[in-house]
């Protein structure tokens, strides 16, 4: 599965700024799907079928950028956002990309969601030079313009993530016995990989047990039993919400305290931590790149409250716990930046040239000093992490903010 | 050894779950003579509408027993309204109906309560249960209410003239009719009842699984597993298979080396399979003669 | 409950359909041909794609048609063998650069295998049991694709990238075009070996086998080897339609061949007419379009649009296509009578 988390906009403000200095300069060019008064952009999520908890992505990205219309668009053009569902299987992702592209002629494919799905559109959208922007998937594969030139990332990737943690382990607790649970798909083997990357030649001898679930299963409490009979010290814990927080409460019902570890994509303290239970939770450990919408540290913060204005204006009624709203609104920010960036140069070339140029853009809701920065050689947007541990009802970020660059094979 | 008896604990606790499950699969088996597809997301709508009542500050048992009764009663009007209009038409395409309600239902859930996990309240409390940190005062709760539903069950197939006309309807139409059993109503009965049951089993299954959606897909599966191999016309085998199908599991998870763990699943369904061949019926089913 | 046994005169699952029925007219099948071969010179190469779709999943369809309206089993678990073919030819392909086009054979053999082999276990099943044992396979088959000893051929999680075949010889026509006619050609000689399989002596055996087991064991049908052999037949054709379907996707993941595949396999039976061949590529019409139709109406709520409109259906037409064929019929016959 999928995903990660937050980002945002500071669009807005430079927006008028380029608007005066980049028009007369440039000559104005389109490619398909764009003109001068409409920019129109792809998506596929999964609004149907087994991720449809993902489909609020889509939504908020619609949203968003009917905000940005009603200010007036990005340098004067309209965004016309299309999305589909694509049920998360892939062949019908690949039947409602080429939709998009063939029938409904747009400019790019902007985060279409999941591995699977992304994995099956990818060498089409390639081999047509058509870009697939910022997808919502943590693959390290996403990130290799060697040789898919018009695929780009926008979260950190998964094994980084899973690597931090490897070293922080090492550094603290170079004696850990360690046991990793997760889930059997693409998402979970890449955490694993990750993590087993991270401790090096260690890893044969600290990691006692690696336990895999499936999504299908209703409870994973079995798993937790035999987890526990292998007395580890610490858990690894990378299972998408429900799994995520069905484990700390049963290790908690067990009264089991190993020192947990949890995947970045279950942060949320919302729809994770709380199920759980906050007494539970206490300890836990992770590391972020986006802010909490729960979280009453940010309650202050001048990027949540943007974030806050927008789901109260335009997602009435929504529920602010889902970490989605907080992923979709950063992502759909980054795409406003660079089509904002692109000017009057609307084509596939030049956005895939300013998707690689984006310097320090720093979107409301991402953690403080967490930046996104593209090149020509790097195609991972997002690529730090602060650690940090649960206590009491919130996150308390520590330590440094770690960069997290995993090279693609 | 400790590890033995703690997996079959822990497979009783997540058996509970199946069992509670497979009783509501017997129910509505007996009561149309097929299996319904929606039935898991019947149960999760029951349940989402008793958390939607305890959010508006109803207590729990008031919930409880309030959600009873309205499922009980859409179990009837879906009958009516959905189903009986396809009495006639053949199994197949009751099936794709119960797959379309199953879409029907899915859908709404989602859109008026959103994906994200809720927690759900449980009467028992989540104590260690006489000492044993493997089943907890819920868990066995659950286990409690299961074993009661059970009797209050056999009695009324047993021993209740509208139990036994139930039965009668379900297995020999024809023959029904002709002793003055009103058989359409006590399919549209067997329907609110089996609701009924669903929603008593998502209620108590939301505190372990957390509550949203698509929190019965998985739980269906095993339900009907259970269900099977215990014997689709014996309530008593449905619970039994359901215990047996969660121990099971969670010993072929622990004890198959190598793909024990990842094909748990397909290895519990495979042995209910190879329990089927030699027992077409199921454990404890009836055998059934077909008449040329 | 009672030991006593219950004697139950059981009405058959599926109803007899005649197999002069399970057919289109000549003059008819001219013209849906004709229909075919030409379309594609007048749309975009996007359309032609969602055509070679259509008859992919027409074809899966029709294999499961051979299984239900053809001998009377009842199968849930199509998508396991519609995965096996599209890995064997992705395996194939790409493992060991073999032509796309000798996958199929090769695919069809080893579903047939496959087919013949869960055949024999299911033979003493029927009704709901078979419907969960082959539940059962299709649950399964996701996580047997995923296994780690596999992985090395499989790709695991990640999946396979297929090549998609350029048209040989030169011809001056897309991938996408090609494909659908190789598909189109596919897909007429497997339909035209099916229609006289069922009017063959196999046929009618599998016929006797659905309309009343005993009755036919006592005529003398080896029962046990043609209701393998339907399996076999069943998920041969489903594995190249597999097979296909991996072509033209160009790509396979455990995430393709999930349990909604085969509830759509068999949801697009239903539609068509149980037991009616022509009908399978109406199914696959319903199946591909209208998910699509129904989130065109509402986003967030297209899983109930589609099972409302599912209901309308088999409300309007409780026996699918077949129905709306057979009234056609008799109004043609009234027509010309006048």
């Amino acid at each position: 599965m999928l995903f990660g988390r937050t980002l945002r906009t500071i669009a807005l403000a430079t927006a008028a700024a380029t608007l005066t200095s980049g028009a007369a300069l440039a000559q104005k060019k389109y490619d398909t799907g764009a003109s001068d008064t409409e920019i129109k952009i792809g998506n596929i999520m999964p609004y149907s079928g087994p991720a449809s908890a993902y489909g609020i992505i889509g939504k908020t990205e619609d949203a968003y950028f009917k905000m940005i219309n009603d200010k007036g668009g990005i340098n004067g053009r309209k965004i016309n956002f299309v999305t589909y569902d694509d049920a998360y299987s892939p062949p019908k992702a690949v039947e409602q990309v080429r939709k998009l592209v063939e029938s409904d002629e747009v400019l790019a494919v902007f985060n279409p969601l999941g591995t699977p799905s992304n994995s099956a559109i990818q060498k089409y959208l390639n081999a047509k030079k058509i870009p697939q922007l910022f997808v919502a998937t943590g693959a390290t594969k996403w990130n290799d313009p060697k040789n898919f030139p018009w695929t780009i990332g926008w979260q950190p990737s998964y094994q980084s993530e899973a690597q931090i943690y490897a070293k922080w382990l090492l550094k603290e607790k170079p004696d850990a016995k360690i046991a990793i649970l997760y889930q059997n798909d693409d998402f979970g083997k890449d955490y694993l990989k990750g993590t087993k990357d991270g401790l090096g030649a260690k890893a044969s001898s600290m990691v006692i047990l690696e336990e895999s679930y499936e999504v299908s299963e209703p409870s994973i409490d079995g798993h937790i039993v035999k987890i526990k009979a292998a007395n580890p010290d610490v858990l690894l814990i990378y299972a998408t919400p429900k799994f995520a927080a069905q484990t700390i409460k049963k290790t908690a019902e067990l009264s089991w305290k190993p020192l947990q570890i949890l995947t970045n994509v279950s942060i949320s303290v919302g729809s994770v931590m709380k199920p759980a239970g906050f007494e539970a939770s206490q300890g836990v450990l992770s590391a972020a790149y986006a802010k909490d919408s729960t979280d009453p540290q940010w309650n202050n913060d001048p990027g949540m409250k943007k974030w806050n204005e927008f789901v109260d204006k335009y997602m009435p009624g929504a529920d602010k716990t889902d970490t989605a709203m907080v992923y979709g609104y950063g992502a759909a920010s980054t795409l406003a930046k660079v089509l904002e960036m692109c000017g009057d140069d609307l084509t596939r070339a030049n956005l895939m040239k300013q998707a690689a140029s984006l310097k320090d853009f720093a979107p409301d809701t991402l953690l403080p000093g967490v930046k996104i920065n593209t090149s020509a050689t790097d195609f991972a947007p997002i690529a730090q992490l602060q650690m940090q541990r649960f206590k009491g009802e919130k996150w308390e970020l520590f330590g440094e903010i770690i960069s997290g660059d995993v090279p693609t094979e | 050894m400790e590890l033995f008896t703690n997996q079959v604990l822990a497979g009783i606790a997540t058996g509970a779950i199946y069992a509670c499950m497979a009783l509501a699969v017997v129910m509505i088996y007996q009561a149309i003579d097929h299996l319904n597809f929606a039935q898991g997301e019947m149960a999760m709508f029951s349940t989402f509408i008793s958390w939607q009542l305890m959010q508006w500050g109803i207590p729990y048992w008031a919930a409880f027993i309030v959600t009873l009764a309205l499922s009980f009663v859409a179990g009837i009007a879906i009958e009516r309204i959905l189903f009986k209009p396809l009495a006639k038409a053949p199994v197949l395409t009751n099936v794709a109906g119960f797959i379309a309600l199953f879409a029907i239902i899915n859908s709404s859930a989602g859109l008026i309560w959103d994906f994200t996990i809720k927690q759900y309240p449980t009467p028992f409390g989540s104590a260690p249960f006489l000492g044993s940190q493997l089943i907890s005062t819920h868990q066995a709760g659950m286990i409690g209410v299961t074993v009661l539903l059970l009797l209050g069950l056999y009695f009324f197939f047993q021993y209740t003239r509208i139990g036994l006309a139930m039965r009668a309807a379900a297995s020999v139409p024809e023959s029904a009719r002709l002793v003055g059993i009103n058989t359409s109503w006590m399919i549209a009965l067997g329907w609110g009842m089996a609701t009924a049951i669903g929603a008593i089993a998502g209620m108590l299954i939301a505190p372990v699984v957390f509550l949203e959606p698509n929190m019965m897909g998985g739980v269906l599966i095993y339900g009907f597993a259970a269900a099977v191999l215990g014997g689709l016309t014996s309530p008593f085998g449905a619970v039994v298979g359901g215990f047996l199908v969660g121990i099971f599991e969670n010993l072929a998870g622990t004890y198959i080396p190598g793909v024990g763990n990842e094909l748990k699943l397909p290895i519990a369904l495979a042995l209910i399979i190879s329990v089927l061949v030699v027992k077409p019926a199921g454990l404890f089913g009836r055998h059934i003669v077909k008449r040329v | 409950m009672s030991a006593a046994e219950d004697v139950v005169t059981e009405a058959p699952a599926v109803e007899a359909v005649p197999k002069r029925a399970m057919t289109l007219g000549t003059g008819t099948s001219l013209v849906v041909l004709a229909a075919l071969l030409i379309a594609p010179v007048f749309v975009k190469n996007f359309i032609i794609f969602q055509m070679t779709m259509l008859l992919i999943y027409g074809l899966a369809v029709l294999a499961l048609n051979i299984l239900t309206g053809g001998s009377g089993q009842f199968s849930l678990g199509q998508s396991a063998f519609y995965a096996v073919g599209a890995y064997t030819t992705a395996v194939l392909m790409e493992h060991f650069n073999i032509n796309y086009a000798l996958t199929l054979p090769i695919a069809g053999v080893v579903c047939f295998g496959f087919g013949f082999l869960f055949g024999q276990p299911a033979l003493r099943l029927s009704g709901v049991y078979l419907a969960l044992a082959t539940f059962a396979l299709a649950t399964a088959m996701p996580q047997l694709l995923k296994l780690n000893f596999l992985e090395h051929w499989t790709g695991g999680v990640q999946g396979l990238v297929v090549t998609k075949p350029d048209a040989p010889f030169g011809l001056p026509m897309s991938q996408d075009m090609w494909l659908y006619y190789f598909t189109l050609v596919v897909v007429i000689a497997i339909y035209i070996f099916s229609v006289n399989l069922l009017r063959s002596r196999s046929g009618r055996a599998f016929m006797a086998i659905r309309d009343n087991e005993i009755a036919a064991s006592a005529m003398g049908v080896d029962v046990a080897l043609y209701k393998t052999l339907a399996f076999g037949v069943s998920a041969a054709i489903t594995g190249i339609a597999g097979s296909l379907g991996a072509i033209a996707v160009q790509f396979v993941a455990p995430d393709s061949y999930t349990i909604t595949l085969a509830i759509s396999l068999f949801l697009g039976m239903v539609v068509g007419g149980v037991g009616w061949l022509p009908g399978s590529i109406i199914g696959a019409a319903f199946i591909i379009f209208v998910p699509n139709m129904a989130e065109g109406i509402s986003k967030g709520l297209s899983g109930a649009v589609f099972g409302v409109l599912l209901f309308l259906v088999i409300y309007l037409v409780p026996h699918g296509a077949r129905q709306v064929a057979i009234l056609g019929q008799q109004l043609a016959g009234k027509l010309r009578k006048n």
